[in-house]
């Protein structure tokens, strides 16, 4: 598959919720191209019957007890917002 | 021509010789803190390996370390000692960037796990070291704030992403030093520095606290002069944690007497993928004669394959990239972190916030792992290199009927000049001898085992089986303990 060609930057760049310049669009595209046809050797392996490691030592189901405990203060928890009033953070407007 | 030297400064000495000073009461905590912020203040404008520093922070625990020991409750070991900590660890009320502009104004309401666990084991927790931003990178060239520099030679790069890390330690900036570690990020700094850099198992050590970048690969480890030093730190961090799910529940063996009780003779594997084209001969040079110690020691060397390993850096960039363009997704300037002032609507503070925020090399990989995901493409890229990535554990596993570990070099060339890899796949491929680990989950140690003839730093990667990090800790303590590599410093 001709990677390169598939790369459709603006594509993705909207579904990552991420504003490219037109200078950063050309050079990624062409930065990304290069990986991609590196990656592209993965294709002479094959992968028959073999089963997908998503992490190397998986623990399944692991529960916490339901039992309540101290967490951040409100004034910690906010500490970092950008903007705040009465213990909430302000965002842009999102409703007409 | 070498330029390390030998150094008797308290600033330059290992945790375990320290320990036995502390506890002789030849020295204070104070004294010893006091050492570290001088040689910080005299050398940091020329290594850059910090983000900030706290010093009076660091003497105030010092001097708590120092009150505990003069009421005989001295902790252990690490009582007392200054540790620096990556700028990607959270300590509380300490400013956490992750050299990115995206958290430059950051404070950490909340300390990681193992910062909680080195304050219970009593050290000074000393400074924010620098990294690539978000641990993205093998130079630190990638940080928001400032390259930081190879205290062996200070036109070429520490390695990264752990740069600050390894550089601060290898200066005599801090005693020890912590790390993260997704695709090499302790190892590979820790050979171009000259110290000693631990890799532990995935799942040994809580991810609590630490700014995630690839979930499935990250691991915190320790940087320190020595083997000991190392298995002395890692006894402090590791163990299971309930607020990291991934978190294995396994026994915690002591670390520093296995260095004692477990003595060989070990069977050693040799991955011919390791030692082929690309490797530097001095390099090639320096791991063989490492190599040859053991073989003298009375070790079996035995040749081994891993025939996926040419695959790894692909399987590398696919996984590593999608995991960071879904964990960097909670940046949108809302809750915290950099927030837009030009933005018109919700959408637009997202799209904005990141923009301003993110650096080149983060936004690549946002880009590329979005790519990767999207629909159309998972099935060719991210599912595929799942199924790579299972060839790949299952090479290391059936090497491991055969030998107890595996010997290979940390990096294909020593430390580089900054600037010269310009190219984000030029990059990439300096991993090529690391990833193969955090794909594989498996522990992996660069211990120092030269220099070249530029005086830069060798180091060789010695790797072992999962959850067996006595055995490797011993392995590697049998060379590092009978050479003085890692005990050299620069001349500054």
């Amino acid at each position: 598959m001709a990677a390169n060609e598939d790369l459709n930057i603006d594509r993705i760049a909207n579904l990552a919720r991420l504003a490219l310049t037109p200078e950063e669009k050309v050079k990624f595209s062409a930065q990304l191209a290069d990986v991609l046809t590196n990656i592209e050797k993965l294709k002479q392996v094959d992968v028959t019957g073999v089963e997908p490691t998503a992490h190397a030592f998986p623990v399944y189901n692991v529960w916490a007890d339901d039992v309540a405990q101290a967490g951040l203060t409100v004034e910690d928890a906010l500490r970092n917002a950008p903007e705040k009033r009465d213990n909430m953070i302000v965002v842009p407007k999102v409703v007409e | 021509m070498s330029t390390a030297t030998m150094s008797s400064e308290l600033f330059n000495k290992s945790i375990a010789e320290l320990a036995t000073l502390l506890e002789a009461r030849t020295i204070t905590s104070v004294e010893l803190t006091q050492a570290v912020i001088g040689r910080t203040q005299a050398v940091e404008e020329r290594i850059k390996a910090f983000n900030s520093f706290d010093t009076g922070d660091a003497l105030a625990q010092a001097a708590a370390s120092d009150v505990r020991r003069a009421a005989g409750q001295a902790l252990g070991p690490l009582d007392g000692i200054p540790i620096g900590i990556k700028d990607v660890i959270a300590v509380t009320g300490q400013p956490l960037t992750a050299s990115s502009k995206m958290l430059a104004n950051f404070v950490s309401p909340y300390d990681a796990t193992v910062t909680q666990k080195l304050k219970k084991a009593g050290a000074v927790i000393w400074g924010r070291l620098n990294l690539d931003e978000f641990a993205m990178g093998s130079s630190t060239e990638n940080s928001a704030f400032h390259t930081t520099r190879n205290p062996y030679n200070l036109d070429c790069v520490p390695g990264g992403s752990s740069g600050g890390s390894a550089a601060a330690l290898a200066a005599g900036e801090a005693i020890a030093t912590l790390g993260s570690d997704t695709g090499g990020s302790i190892r590979q700094p820790a050979a171009l520095c000259g110290v000693v850099g631990l890799k532990p198992t995935y799942g040994l050590v809580s991810r609590f606290g630490l700014i995630a970048f690839a979930s499935s690969l990250d691991q915190i480890g320790p940087f320190t002069r020595t083997v000991e030093d190392a298995a002395i730190t890692l006894q402090a961090i590791a163990g299971h944690d309930e607020r990291d799910s991934t978190s294995f529940k396994v026994e915690i063996p002591d670390y520093r007497a296995a260095l004692k009780t477990k003595k060989g003779p070990w069977r050693i594997g040799i991955p011919k993928e390791y030692f082929g084209e690309g490797l530097d001969p001095e390099v090639a040079a320096a791991v063989e004669k490492a190599i040859s110690f053991y073989e003298k020691m009375g070790c079996e060397i035995k040749n081994v394959s891993l025939p996926h390993t040419e695959y790894g850096v692909g399987v590398y960039y696919i996984i590593a990239t999608a995991e960071c363009s879904s964990n960097l997704s909670r940046y949108d300037g809302v809750r915290y972190g950099h927030r837009s002032t030009d933005a018109d609507n919700i959408v637009d503070l997202y799209f904005k916030s990141r923009a301003e925020g993110f650096g080149p090399e983060v936004k690549r990989r946002i880009i590329l792992g979005t790519y990767v995901l999207s629909s159309g493409y998972y099935d060719a890229y991210y599912l595929r290199a799942q199924k790579v990535r299972t060839l790949i554990r299952q090479d290391f596993l059936n090497a491991y009927k055969e030998v107890d570990a595996i010997i290979t070099p940390t990096t294909p060339t020593p430390a580089f000049k900054r600037g010269a890899k310009a190219d984000p796949l030029a990059m990439y491929l300096c991993d090529v001898y690391t990833i193969g680990v955090n794909l594989a989950g498996l522990p992996g140690i660069s211990v120092p085992c030269g220099f070249s003839s530029g005086g830069l730093p060798i180091g060789m990667q010695l790797i072992g089986q999962p959850f067996k990090e006595a055995d490797l800790l011993a392995i590697a303590n049998a060379y590092d303990s009978a050479h003085d590599w890692a005990r050299r410093t620069p001349n500054l």
